[in-house]
């Protein structure tokens, strides 16, 4: 692929493989939302489970790179069957965050995974997505009924302990942004959070969410000079790969694009990354978007005292 | 035995109270190889006293992110906050601690060499603020894996790093013999509803052995707290001295140490 002025695209190498991200259900998902950047559904079988022996052998070449964190990622994790073990097998080695759409929680698997975080001196983080703080706002993109269910969840996780990051894709305008999250601080806390951590992603215009709202222009492209003086450390692939059924991607969110093909083995995953997409721009424009820190923003509970005007 | 003795501290920010009770605690101890790993400003208050306190005592400094930003009059802090409220903040205390901060003591940040390498217990030993290989990175207990570890100490070539920047003390040893150290901060306590602040001692003890304690720093806290409320500094900074708790910049905290804290 080449840009407008039919230049090769920036090759961006990897810095050091920091995160190892396993998308480990695949597309399949029990949820169908409008706006998922990779379309997954429960009948998406583009990309399948991962195997517990595909994820512990990654596991173990990625112990040799010096891995600092491990990401489970799908479609939906908890689809799939050998989650827990893998889960345990990456806690023994580092950090684990799970995104997750919090709605195939029950008290039994969320005791499991509270066995999990304290078996191990790692943190344990959950990542919760939810589009809105109301089911008038979420469940038009995520579905029917989707909200309560995804509730019940992070009430399940809070009483367990867990202090959930929940993240939420921007589909208001961002004028809205003190009201959303002012709601989403009240659900929350209501659902037994005693610390609210909210993350906001901007739109990625893939998949699904092409077709809601609108996909990337023509002329959307990172160049050479847009990286000049550019901090690429913000950049996820700077320091990121993912691994799938499959083999090693790019990043989460070019898995299902030509492009983002890396790969059968990790080593061949180690090529620098060629920033030939148009959502390569969302990157740039936002930063990592994709891991704990970054996004548009991280907003924590308030402790005593309100944020002066 | 212990044959030689070295003080490791980081995270000042300005709280030049707890810097002089440190300076007596070590010399009680009887120790005179004294670093610090940056972090001189910010948080606290009159950031121009900590400077003299650290010249005399001839602490060899590192420089910390702050330090950088202050040396190079860069418009923020760099620590890389998203939420609002923890943004407000760090701008706050970075205004307050620029403004207060002289010309000459800017000039001295800007020259901090980022990184010191130095021989001890037989050792290498690599002193640095975040990380060996980015000043503002976080390395916190549970979210720093061994391999990661051993990454870092085989590109750099040492068996010892010492880093801070997270304000939260720990220390690793790993199966081969290396140590890891965070030596927490002695500007603000470590989120553990205690007052007191910490910091770090490397021993050299018989038999080639390096012993490493995180040791706790009491001081008087009420001072500080009197100086920052008459300096107009934010009230969560005063709490935070007062009562061992943080009340901003918690975004950055992992599931695990976010957890310990009160919010
Ligand atoms: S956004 Fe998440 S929950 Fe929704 S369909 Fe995609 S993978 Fe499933
Ligand atoms: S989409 Fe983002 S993370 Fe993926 S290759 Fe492009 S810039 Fe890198
Ligand atoms: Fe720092």
């Amino acid at each position: 692929m080449k840009d407008a002025t039919n230049r090769p695209p920036p090759l961006l190498p990897l810095a050091a493989l920091d995160a190892l991200w396993f998308q480990v259900a695949g597309t399949l998902c029990n949820l169908r939302c409008r706006h998922c950047f990779i379309s997954c559904a429960p009948d998406n079988h583009t990309f399948g489970f991962m195997t517990l022996t595909q994820v512990r052998q990654h596991l173990a070449e990625s112990v040799a790179l010096g891995v600092r964190e491990y990401y489970f990622t799908g479609g939906e994790p908890f689809l799939n069957p050998d989650i827990f073990e893998m889960l345990a097998a990456a806690l023994a080695l580092g950090p684990a965050t799970v995104l997750t759409n919090a709605t195939r929680f029950t008290p039994a698997n969320v005791a499991r995974l509270a066995a999990l975080r304290d078996a191990s001196s790692y943190s344990l983080e959950l990542r919760v997505s939810l589009d809105g703080f109301t089911a008038e706002t979420n469940d038009p993109i995520r579905g029917p009924g989707t909200f309560d269910q995804a509730m019940r969840g992070v009430e399940l996780l809070a009483g367990a302990g867990f202090l959930p990051i929940i993240t939420a894709m921007r589909s208001w305008d961002p004028q809205q942004d003190e009201a959303v999250l002012a709601g989403f601080r009240e659900q929350l806390t209501a659902a037994g959070c005693s610390r609210v951590r909210l993350k906001l992603l901007p739109a990625l215009r893939l998949g699904a969410e092409a077709k809601r709202d609108h996909g990337y222009g023509e002329d959307e492209f990172l160049t050479e000079e847009m990286l000049m003086g550019y901090d690429p450390r913000q950049l996820l692939c700077h320091n990121s790969r993912i691994v799938s059924d499959r083999g090693v991607h790019v990043c989460p969110i070019l898995i299902d694009q030509p492009a983002g093909w890396l790969g059968a083995t990790l080593a061949e995953g180690l090529q620098p990354a060629r920033l030939s997409h148009p959502a390569c721009t969302t990157c740039y424009a936002y930063g990592a978007i994709c891991s704990n820190a970054g996004g548009l923003g991280l907003e924590t509970a308030r402790p005593p005292g309100n944020l002066p005007s | 035995m212990i044959q030689e003795r070295m003080a490791v501290f980081g995270g000042v920010y300005s709280n030049h109270v707890a810097l002089a009770a440190l300076l007596a605690d070590v010399r009680q101890r009887g120790m005179s190889q004294l670093y610090c790993l940056g972090d001189l400003g910010a948080f606290g208050p009159h950031p121009n006293r900590v400077f003299p306190l650290l010249r005399a005592a001839q602490v060899a400094v590192v420089q910390g992110n702050y330090d950088h930003s202050l040396g190079h009059g860069l418009p923020d802090c760099r620590c890389g906050y998203t939420d609002a409220r923890d943004n407000y903040f760090a701008r706050l205390s970075y205004a307050y601690t620029f403004h207060n901060t002289s010309a000459e003591n800017k000039r001295w940040l800007k020259d901090l060499p980022p990184e010191r390498r130095l021989t001890f217990a037989g050792r290498q030993v690599l002193l640095c603020h975040g990380s060996p290989r980015q000043t503002n990175e976080f390395l916190w207990e549970s979210t720093t894996s061994n391999a990661f570890l051993e990454r870092l100490f085989r590109d750099s070539g040492v068996d010892v790093i010492v880093a801070t920047h997270t304000g939260l003390p720990w220390h690793r040893e790993l199966p081969g013999g290396r140590h890891f150290i965070n030596c927490g901060a002695i500007g603000r306590p470590a989120n553990d509803g205690r007052t007191a602040v910490w910091y770090a001692v490397l021993s050299a003890v018989a038999g080639g052995r390096l012993e490493v304690e995180i040791v706790p720093l009491e001081y008087d806290y009420r001072q500080l707290a009197a100086e920052m409320r008459a300096e107009q500094l934010p009230e969560e900074f005063v709490t935070t001295i007062e009562t061992g708790w943080w009340t901003t910049c918690l975004e950055i905290l992992p599931a695990r140490e976010r957890a310990r804290g009160k919010y």
